[in-house]
């Protein structure tokens, strides 16, 4: 079972602070990790080739030091990486990562499964998985908790869902998301480390995937970040209790005082 | 300190570090209360391939030495001595195959001891002979092909856990330590079962058993080496092995003194953090000077035996010896340095000081270390004589 894990490169998101006078987020002498949700991603593609056989390879869009997420992750077992890198990949947003992941998918070659974390901590989009099957051309299923079978050209998962879960049956080749109740990631090992460090790592570029270029970068983004801010902070909040009554009393003659009713 | 320590070696602290606080820090205080055997850490180890890193390539492992194994077990010790005792006696037991083993044998037993997915133990002590190690009655007899063992061992540790045991017993009553030998018994084998599990004031984590052999047979070809060898493997197998109790002393004494220093920045009395006071600090000074000092020893010892050494019983002695009575004082002084707080059990020193009293105590009491030592010496001042 050959599998693709997607993963993203992010800055730490516990160290990470909000520059108030610009608005812009402090990254200087943030420590990058890898998105922690891809990190179930690993670890299930990881078990997945522990029980069916076949080959891991791990595929990130960055700048060339996101090749240190990639070590990372054959530190863990990863079997083979892929770092797409270029400066013509520079802005872009979901829509155009997911095309160049889908192109550099494509010059992978044949796998039967994609997996990546149901979203990055950073941007919290959750768009890039569901989009780059699309491009694929390939099932999706998010928020997977649960692989339950595996056989030839079909699998069956649990989906988790706000109250519950579905059970669904996917075609493979496909490309699922996982959420942090599927398994527990492993820690690296000192062979997988040995391995990682004497790695080196070319990348490919846009050419080398055949990426159209109007439909890279910055160019290829049809989203812009226009700003990012903080929220404002919230007002004062009060919790109260006792009688029903007395709260409801309570309440009415604050809406008063504040002339809201 | 810098001790120049290689990329590699690095590699493999951190990764022990990062082990240490993510698997065994959030649980070490429940595994010491409730006497708990650490299968998971067990399990995240030898995922991370620590099992095989003194094992030589050949078989699975890493082909590591002494220094590299220290190096792990201080970094496991920071965090709980149980767990570390667990991890370097399957050390102690796997000696006497690496060092005296055929190839057959470590053909057999190391690639799974390198795995991790088997674990081992060690048996020597027995009612009758501790420090004493000539006093064991455990006996093995020839019958055809099998061994026929017979006896009771005392205080193994991992016992009931591993699968593999190392044991020594007599094969000729007659000629006292020259007629021991030693053997490889996989748990299973009939006739070889488990006594009681020790309710121990430290380590809790570990398992101390008793192992009970009774007719319990075994192949010819698990003895190791020859007939009479046992006391001799014995022996080389706890000079090898004493180094990393010395490394298990470094680590719980760094343990401890991290935890000190932190309190004694955020405790205030009379208005400040008692870190400002020069008794305190004095005391943090002292504990963290003896820890280094030991740690030094402990490395250069590691790297006098890596560098293919013979005779090293005097210089792993020290070792053991320095860096486990420093240890136990310097794990004392940080329960003092915390004090009410730290004879608390919400504070892990108090467990740290009860798990440091083995150290001085097993593999050899520190003052048979001390016997081995000065022995050495008198030898020596009589051959330059």
């Amino acid at each position: 079972m050959n599998i693709i894990v997607m993963v993203k490169q992010v800055p730490n998101a516990a160290e990470v602070r909000i520059n108030p006078e610009t608005n812009t987020l402090v990254r200087d002498g943030v420590p990058s990790i890898i998105n922690p949700y891809d990190m179930y991603a690993i670890e299930e593609a990881l078990r997945l080739r522990e029980k069916h056989g076949g080959k891991v390879t791990a595929i990130t869009m960055g700048p060339p030091q996101a090749a240190e997420a990639l070590k990372e992750a054959v530190s863990m077992g990863v079997d083979d990486v892929v770092l797409l890198s270029d400066r013509a990949f520079a802005g872009a947003d979901t829509w155009a990562t997911s095309y160049a992941l889908s192109m550099g998918i494509k010059k992978i070659g044949s796998y039967d499964l994609v997996i990546a974390g149901k979203q990055a901590i950073d941007g919290d989009t959750a768009q890039v998985g569901p989009e780059t099957a699309d491009m694929l051309g390939i099932p999706f299923v998010a928020y997977v908790r649960k692989i339950e079978e595996v056989s030839l050209g079909r699998m069956v998962v649990e989906r988790l869902m706000d109250n519950g879960y579905d059970i669904v049956e996917t075609a493979l080749p496909a490309l699922i998301t996982v959420v942090k109740e599927i398994n527990e990631p492993r820690l690296p090992s000192l062979k997988g480390k040995m391995k990682a460090k004497s790695l080196k790592i070319t990348p490919w570029t846009a050419k080398d995937i055949g990426a159209n270029e109007s439909k890279i970068g910055l160019k290829g983004s049809p989203t812009q970040v226009v700003r990012i801010f903080p929220p404002a902070p919230r007002g004062r909040r009060e919790i109260l209790s006792g009688p029903i009554e007395q709260q409801v009393d309570y309440v009415i003659k604050k809406l008063k005082e504040q002339s809201l009713i | 300190m810098d001790y120049l320590l290689t990329e590699e070696q690095i590699m493999i602290r951190d990764l022990a570090r990062q082990i240490a606080q993510e698997k065994i820090v959030p649980v070490r205080a429940e595994l010491d209360e409730h006497n708990k055997f650490p299968w998971d850490i067990m399990k995240a180890m030898a995922q991370a391939d620590l099992f095989g890193l003194f094992i030589p390539e050949e078989y699975g492992g890493l082909g590591k030495k002494s220094l590299e194994l220290c190096i792990a077990v201080e970094e496991l010790s920071k965090a709980c001595v149980g767990v570390s005792t667990t991890y370097a006696a399957n050390a102690l037991g796997t000696y006497p195959i690496l060092l005296f083993g055929s190839e057959e044998q470590k053909k057999k037993y190391l690639p799974d001891i390198a795995t991790g997915k088997r674990l081992v133990a060690f048996g020597l002590t027995e009612a009758n002979a501790g420090s004493d190690a000539s006093g064991i009655q455990t006996t093995a007899k020839l019958e055809g092909n099998e061994y026929v063992i017979n006896g009771t061992k005392q205080w193994i540790t991992n016992g009931g856990e591993a699968e593999i045991y190392t044991i020594i017993a007599l094969t000729d009553k007659n000629k006292g330590a020259r007629g021991a030998s030693a053997f490889i018994v996989e748990k299973g084998t009939p006739g070889f079962t488990f006594g009681k599990k020790e309710n121990k004031m430290g380590i809790r984590a570990s398992s101390t058993t008793e192992l009970i052999f009774n007719n319990c047979r075994i192949p010819k070809e698990n003895l190791i080496a020859k007939e009479g060898m046992g006391f001799i493997i014995a022996m080389k197998t706890l000079d090898s092995s004493r180094t990393g109790v010395g490394a298990q002393g470094v680590g719980v004494a760094q343990g401890a003194i991290d935890e000190a220093i932190k309190f004694a920045r955020q405790r205030v009395q009379f208005g400040q953090p008692i870190a400002s006071f020069q008794a305190i600090q004095h005391m943090l000074a002292d504990m963290q000077t003896m820890t280094e000092a030991a740690r030094a020893l402990v490395y250069s010892v590691a790297r006098y035996i890596d560098s293919g050494a013979k005779d090293i019983s005097r210089a792993s002695a020290m070792a053991k010896l320095f860096a486990t009575d420093v240890a136990m004082k310097v794990t004392t002084d940080a329960v003092q340095v915390m004090g009410g707080s730290g004879y608390m059990k919400e504070y892990p020193v108090e467990k740290m000081m009860r798990d440091a009293k083995i150290l001085q105590i097993y593999e050899g009491t520190n003052q048979i270390q001390r016997n081995v030592i000065a022995l050495d010496m008198i030898k020596e001042a009589a051959r330059n004589k």
